[in-house]
């Protein structure tokens, strides 16, 4: 008996190191361990054993399988090892193949200027309102300190529907708009569409879009604005961007100033783009006109404020180098998909 | 406002700066420059040289051989020019030097011309003698200079081997200064030069006015009678006899000629030097074609007719203000002056005009008849009635100085209510408070004095002369510590006080989702005008009745292509989609936010709504499912449920029978289809194209972003397929609504898997194959549960003829 079992398994255990593939294993395995496996029928084979050996050949018929079970467990791992490395081997592929894209769209260059522009307001607790673009007189002009007769209200600036409605020259209105509700402390940006009556060129639209910006509280200084100010160039320029006040005339400002930037492209050391000058002018502001505050009903010995306005295009076609104001406006796929 | 440094140096003789620190200075005090020309660019080693000798060129006709003395030697040229001698002094150029300009004077080159010694025909030349183009200048500068020739220093001005640039004054710069429109008297040299001096903190000297006339009283010469004051708030007259015209002295001249003014005689140089030197326009007549020794100043009446001096006929109305004489009128105030009292090469006796006119009269009449010019320019602005006498009295110093007539004594001077100084009181604190500084008292009012405010310490006020008309208040003010403080050395801080939130609209939110998911869907985003043609409307087949055609009119428009508001938001992307057709772009997605302008009446007697809409374009790869595929895309990141799709006719522009409007509980949110192909056909564009339009004001009250959880189905789902077969008339929309009312909670979802038309299936019908789920939440569902749904849905089914495929 002994023998026999031996027998079975020096053979299973050399057949299994001979087995070429998973198949050839599981017939092993069904031919000695299966129901009518050489094992099985050994262990049918009991009953002729004597009682007392038993125990003794039960124990052997039990290693036995258990060698031949751990060396077929072992050999497939074996085996489905070497199957997979095979079949790997067979699927490698041509990384710098193209991928694979879906068609997707792309945001306009205007939109994602004013998105980087508005996400630093947001973040310095800034809220964003919007105006009318079809406005009175009174908002656009009146309350801003430029009374009838002003040149800026000239017609070859301003497109006019009646005497009293025009077409918005600036988001400046919204500031007045804003004020007349009494609602203090102001912070806002005002993003929107503005007209004015120019010819369409290169660098000129009758239709652009500026960002008006507001805050009015107590103790308002033209160090805040400054600091206001460097503080949104640095987060949308670059940190090592700095800026340039110098004076100017608005008449709903006063102190105004026009800012210069450090030219974006030369750092500063002068390029073709700042016209050698290593600067860029990016925006108007000023502390809030007391007769603004006044007429919009704001106390001007109590409060002050704080306003500027950016040009978006103008950031635009800086920071994307795009050399025609009219391609903003033609929507032609091959310029969009470079954004 | 043009100013050659040299002539604020006039004002300012202490001024001593390079061109560079005076443009930067002056820009950061205020006055912005625009552009500053250096005159002595270009121009390297040009030296006075004295010609000894000429010979003539033994192989050329044309050339002459020079022996010039310049200096520290001699030096031979061989030169074409004409118009040289022996003895005169020239500039010379020397070996490696440099000129400005070639002879002929035409568009100097950036980095000009270099010169090197050569040979000309065989004999050595050893530099060159420039003209004063070669300069870089023109004859209008240097009236002596001659016509195409060397030009030629007067005799005993120089010396050879002198620079030739510093004798010629050309070491000098023009600046070009950016003027707002609140600092009229900044449109003058002393007030530039008050600038420069307050900004260099050196003095400043204006000219000193002495006393002109003779011994006679002008007022036996002319009487001057105002009748519209409120447009004439002062006007002052002087009389010249015994007239000499000459030309002005080369200084002058070359002032005058740097700013751009081609000098013309002496006369008429004095009076644009004084307008530039005061920014006072004055204007001569001649006093013997003056009728009754009598100027009278009135309004024009509707329909006049008047030739100003350029010879053109006018026409005027009662809004014009003229100057006249006893009979006639014989000017247009402040604009141009008349032809019938222009001043003549045979002028004896002038009468001298320095008035001052209301500037908003001045700009409106100017465009009204149609004609700008220096002296309206700077009327327009408003101008300092005091100034005019200021300038008035100067000019008649510099006809005295000049030689160039006998000045009559006395002036008229009709100045009813006399313009007086403003004052501000004087806070220094609250200015410190509104700027963010610490300025001391006593800086601030060194400023102040520079700019000549003085302070009144009794009633501590400080006073404003009346040529600062811009400054009005205590902010004004504080501008002007501001400037001379330096806006760079205020302090940079941020507003403190109470925190609040930064935060974006609904409507803002709702916009960023709709751009993700359209831009997703492959839409990319456009930008459009809000202004269009009328004609617009005809290219969408709009009926002659549509309501889209009450659009609102602008009075001035830039053309009939920006004349109307939009009131429908497609032509700009359609236009857009047009131009990509037009450049063979495949395959265009495009969407664009913009309002459309709805009038409640015309014309408007309040503000339109502006409605926001979203637009939606595209050709090439997608049909009118993709483009609903969107709107469903965008209705669910939005929350919005129950939206149903109905079939529509009801916009003209698209095809009638594949467009559908987008309703929820009865109100339209959106619409969509194939635009109409012969609006395709308008457009030019051979492709179908699909457009949706978006009401987001609609969508945005329904928008929601509450969310709840549901717990994720445990029990298994069954699978009902339904292959149908139906008329074509009938909708999916109809089938759905059955599976939906009658599938009940049981029907978890409906996926539409086959719609077919063809072999097998009859003419006018068709067959849809939907597959059903079905799911209880707490159980697993028994077939006959299915089977009882199923049934109750075919029953409904059978109501629309709908059957089964067998």
């Amino acid at each position: 008996m002994k023998e026999k079992l031996n027998a079975i398994r020096q053979a299973a255990l050399k057949q299994i190191e001979n087995a070429k593939d998973l198949d050839a294993l599981n017939d092993i395995r069904v031919s000695v361990l299966g129901k009518k496996g050489e094992l099985t029928q050994v262990l049918k084979s009991m009953k002729d054993v004597a009682a007392e050996e038993r125990p003794v050949i039960g124990q052997m018929v039990n290693d036995t399988r258990s060698a031949i079970e751990a060396l077929l467990e072992k050999e497939r791992t074996i085996l489905t090892r070497k199957l997979r490395e095979e079949k790997m081997k067979k699927e490698v592929i041509d990384v710098t193949l193209p991928g694979k894209k879906k068609m997707t769209g792309h945001r306009h260059p205007n939109q994602i200027a004013l998105e980087d522009l508005e996400r630093v307001f947001i973040g310095m607790g800034y809220e964003v309102v919007e105006g009318p673009e079809v406005e009175y007189d009174k908002y656009n002009f009146e309350l801003l300190n430029i009374p009838a007769n002003h040149p800026a209200k000239d017609e070859q600036d301003t497109f006019y529907i009646t005497k009293d409605i025009l077409l918005r020259t600036q988001t400046s209105p919204v500031q007045a708009r804003i004020m007349e509700t009494g609602r203090m402390p102001i912070r806002i940006i005002s993003p929107g569409r503005v007209f004015r009556s120019d010819e369409v060129d290169a660098t000129h639209s009758p239709s652009f879009h500026q960002v008006e910006g507001l805050v009015v509280d107590k103790g308002i200084t033209f160090a805040d604005l400054k600091g206001t100010i460097n503080q949104w160039a640095k987060e949308f320029f670059g940190p090592d961007t700095r800026t340039k006040f110098r004076p100017h005339h608005f008449p709903f400002t006063e102190p105004s100033a026009e800012v210069d930037v450090t030219c974006f492209k030369c750092g500063g050391k002068g390029c073709r783009m700042c016209k050698g000058s290593g600067w860029i002018e990016i925006l108007g502001c000023g502390m809030v006109h007391p007769k603004v505050l006044k007429d919009c009903g704001i106390d001007p010995e109590v409060y002050s404020g704080f306003a500027f306005g950016i040009g978006l295009e103008r950031v635009a076609l800086l920071k994307y180098e795009i050399d025609d104001m009219r391609l903003l406006y033609e929507n032609d796929k091959r310029f969009l998909d470079q954004f | 406002m043009n100013t050659p440094i040299s002539w604020i140096k006039a004002y300012v003789p202490d001024l001593d700066c390079t061109t560079k620190e005076y443009v930067d200075a002056m820009t950061l005090s205020g006055s912005n420059v625009e552009n500053a020309v250096e005159l002595d660019k270009n121009l390297e080693k040009i030296v006075v040289g004295k010609i000894e000798k000429i010979e003539k060129h033994p192989d050329a006709d044309k050339l002459i051989i020079c022996q010039v003395n310049i200096g520290d030697g001699t030096i031979q040229i061989v030169t074409g020019a004409p118009n040289v001698a022996e003895g005169d002094l020239v500039p010379v150029v020397l070996d490696g030097g440099k000129v400005a300009n070639g002879h002929s004077g035409e568009k100097a080159p950036e980095n000009g011309i270099k010169i090197k010694k050569g040979k000309l025909r065989g004999i050595e030349s050893n530099g060159m003698m420039c003209s004063i183009e070669e300069l870089g200048s023109s004859r209008d500068m240097y009236p002596l200079a001659p016509e195409l020739g060397i030009y030629i220093f007067p005799e005993g001005s120089c010396q050879p081997g002198d620079d030739a640039v510093e004798v010629l004054g050309l070491h000098d710069s023009v600046v070009e200064f950016e003027i707002t429109s609140n600092r009229v008297d900044c449109f003058s040299m002393i007030g530039m030069a008050r600038e420069a001096a307050a900004t260099f903190r050196k003095e400043f000297h204006p000219p000193v006015i002495t006393e002109t006339g003779n011994g006679e009283d002008v007022h036996d010469y002319i009487s001057v009678e105002v009748q519209d004051k409120d447009l004439c708030p002062r006007y002052t007259a002087r009389v010249v006899k015994n007239i000499k015209l000459a030309p002005s002295p080369e200084w002058m001249q070359r002032r005058l000629a740097a700013v751009g003014i081609r000098p013309i005689n002496n006369l008429v140089d004095i009076t644009n030097y004084v307008m530039e030197e005061y920014g006072q326009p004055m204007h001569a007549y001649d006093l013997d074609t003056i009728a009754d020794s009598k100027i009278i100043v009135r309004r024009a009446k509707d329909g006049d007719t008047f030739v100003t001096l350029d010879g053109q006929e006018r026409t005027l109305d009662k809004d014009v203000l003229m100057i006249c004489d006893g009979e006639k009128e014989i000017g247009i105030a402040g604009i141009m002056g008349g032809e019938n009292s222009m001043v003549t090469d045979n002028i004896k006796t002038m009468l001298f005009e320095a008035a001052c006119f209301d500037g908003t009269n001045i700009r409106l009449s100017s465009k009204r008849v149609g004609l700008r010019t220096d002296a309206s320019g700077k009327f327009e602005k408003g101008l300092d009635p005091n100034n005019a006498i200021e300038a008035m009295n100067r000019a008649c110093q510099l006809i005295e100085e000049l030689g160039c007539g006998e000045v009559v004594g006395g002036v008229v001077d009709v100045y009813d209510n006399p313009v007086s100084e403003k004052r501000i009181a004087f806070e220094p604190e609250k200015m410190n408070a509104l700027l963010g500084t610490e300025v001391s008292s006593e800086e601030m009012l060194a400023y102040f004095d520079r700019l000549d405010l003085s302070y009144d310490k009794e009633s501590n006020e400080v006073v404003i002369p009346t040529f600062r008309q811009d400054l009005v208040c205590r902010a004004d003010l504080a501008e002007e510590v501001a400037r001379f403080y330096g806006y760079n050395n205020i302090p940079v801080t941020l507003p403190h006080g109470e925190a609040t939130a930064g935060k974006v609209s609904l409507k803002h939110r709702v916009q960023d989702i709709a751009r993700a998911v359209a831009e997703d869907n492959g839409f990319s985003g456009g930008m459009c005008y809000s202004f269009e043609s009328p004609k617009v409307f005809d290219k969408l087949l709009l009926p002659e009745d549509a309501k889209e055609r009450q659009a609102i009119v602008i009075s001035n428009p830039l053309g009939e292509d920006f004349s109307i508001m939009r009131t429908l938001p497609l032509n700009g992307l359609l236009t857009s989609l047009s131009t990509n057709f037009n450049h063979r772009n495949k395959d265009v997605r495009l969407y664009e936010f913009g309002n459309i302008y709805l009038p409640e009446s015309l014309p408007l007697t309040k503000l339109p709504k502006e409605n926001m809409e979203l637009t939606l374009s595209m050709y090439g790869d997608g049909d009118f499912f993709t483009m609903k595929g969107v709107l469903e895309e965008l209705t669910d990141k939005l929350g919005i449920t129950d939206v149903t799709y109905e079939a529509s006719t009801k916009y003209s522009f698209l095809h009638p029978g594949r467009q559908a409007v987008v309703m929820n509980a009865g109100q339209e949110i959106a619409y969509l289809g194939q635009l109409h192909p012969e609006a395709a056909d308008n457009y030019s564009i051979k492709d179908e194209v699909y457009v949706a339009v978006v009401h987001i004001d609609a969508l945005m009250k329904l928008t929601s972003f509450d969310r709840k959880y549901e717990s994720v189905a445990k029990f298994p789902a069954m699978t009902r397929d339904l292959s149908m077969v139906m008329k074509k008339e009938v909708l999916v929309g109809q089938l759905e609504a059955i599976f939906k009312k009658r599938g009940g909670k049981l029907l978890e979802s409906m996926e539409l898997f086959d719609v077919y038309e063809g072999d097998q299936i009859a003419e006018g019908y068709k067959s849809v194959a939907y597959s059903l789920k079905f799911r209880h939440k707490d159980k697993t569902l028994e077939d006959a549960e299915v089977t009882a749904v199923v049934d109750k849905i075919l029953e409904d089914l059978k109501k629309l003829d709908v059957e089964l495929r067998s």
